[in-house]
């Protein structure tokens, strides 16, 4: 991690809460990191969809498992990783929910509104055999982000760390 | 701020007025067991008018179509007002004197 990076990082139970905890969580350090009104609600909104995930299709809502959600601020980005005790997915592997036949699906819109929002976003194995989401949004004034570089060059290689919050 | 929901009458169309967000959890179920009761009394001609709907995210949005699916099956529909976002599955309506002449 570079030395100017301003780490956070919590341990979040696998409850509906806890997507609230996050999304104001991470709306509080957006808005200190100088995010205007509508990326905060991009950011809030991708965080709010990381965990529903996380909650939903990776801990299975099972309650003794956990959801990690770390925020990192670099000279250059906001970067978010919210890490699940399931069985991880393959990314290729999510239906496209505006393909025809899955208009009328209930679920699958996470991933595209993460997508759709946040500059970067990718799923990556995590440490704890769950999936990991990690994905950033360019500081307002900093340099555009390189397309196809998410949750890769600069974002951290290791995720949260269970029971460190801060 | 957690979703509300009340109903009224327009004629054999029930519209369904909707506020704050509906998001997994609280808001979701609210929805799902409105149009259940709703269908429960008989009535399968819904408007969901959400004007005053700030926010919905994907648990919300797969609520909504649980709810048109589940008001198709019971011989009824179930269109949406004031969504500024445009569906590919719902008739949208901007005013609700159309939204109701179009059940006719």
């Amino acid at each position: 991690m570079a030395p100017d990076t301003k780490h956070l990082e919590v341990t979040l139970d696998t409850h509906v809460e806890s997507v609230n905890v996050a999304e104001e969580m991470c709306l509080r350090v957006a808005e200190s990191a100088g995010f205007g009104e509508d990326d905060c609600y991009r950011i809030g909104m991708s965080v709010r969809e990381g965990v529903i995930n996380a909650f939903h299709y990776g801990n299975q809502e099972k309650p003794d498992k956990k959801i990690h959600l770390a925020v990192d601020i670099t000279s250059e980005k906001m970067i978010i990783h919210v890490l699940d005790e399931g069985k991880g997915f393959d990314l290729s592997s999510v239906p496209d929910p505006l393909a025809q036949e899955n208009l009328l699906s209930t679920s699958g819109r996470g991933i595209f509104l993460m997508r759709a929002f946040m500059d970067e976003f990718n799923v990556v194995p995590g440490r704890t055999g769950g999936a990991e989401i990690i994905m950033s949004k360019k500081l307002p004034g900093a340099n555009p982000v390189p397309n196809g570089q998410a949750g890769q060059s600069e974002a951290p290689q290791q995720g949260p760390q269970q029971g460190q919050g801060t | 701020m957690v979703m509300r929901a009340t109903y009224r009458d327009a004629g054999e169309v029930t519209v369904v007025d909707i506020g704050g967000r509906i998001t997994l959890g609280e808001g979701s179920a609210l929805l799902r067991s409105t149009i259940k009761d709703l269908l429960a009394d008989g009535r399968n001609k819904i408007v969901l008018n959400l004007g005053d709907v700030n926010y919905i995210d994907s648990s919300g949005i797969g609520e909504l179509v649980t709810g048109f699916t589940t008001v198709k099956k019971a011989g009824g529909d179930l269109k949406l007002l004031h969504l500024t976002k445009l569906f590919t599955v719902f008739e949208v309506f901007s005013d609700e004197n159309t939204v109701i002449r179009s059940f006719k």
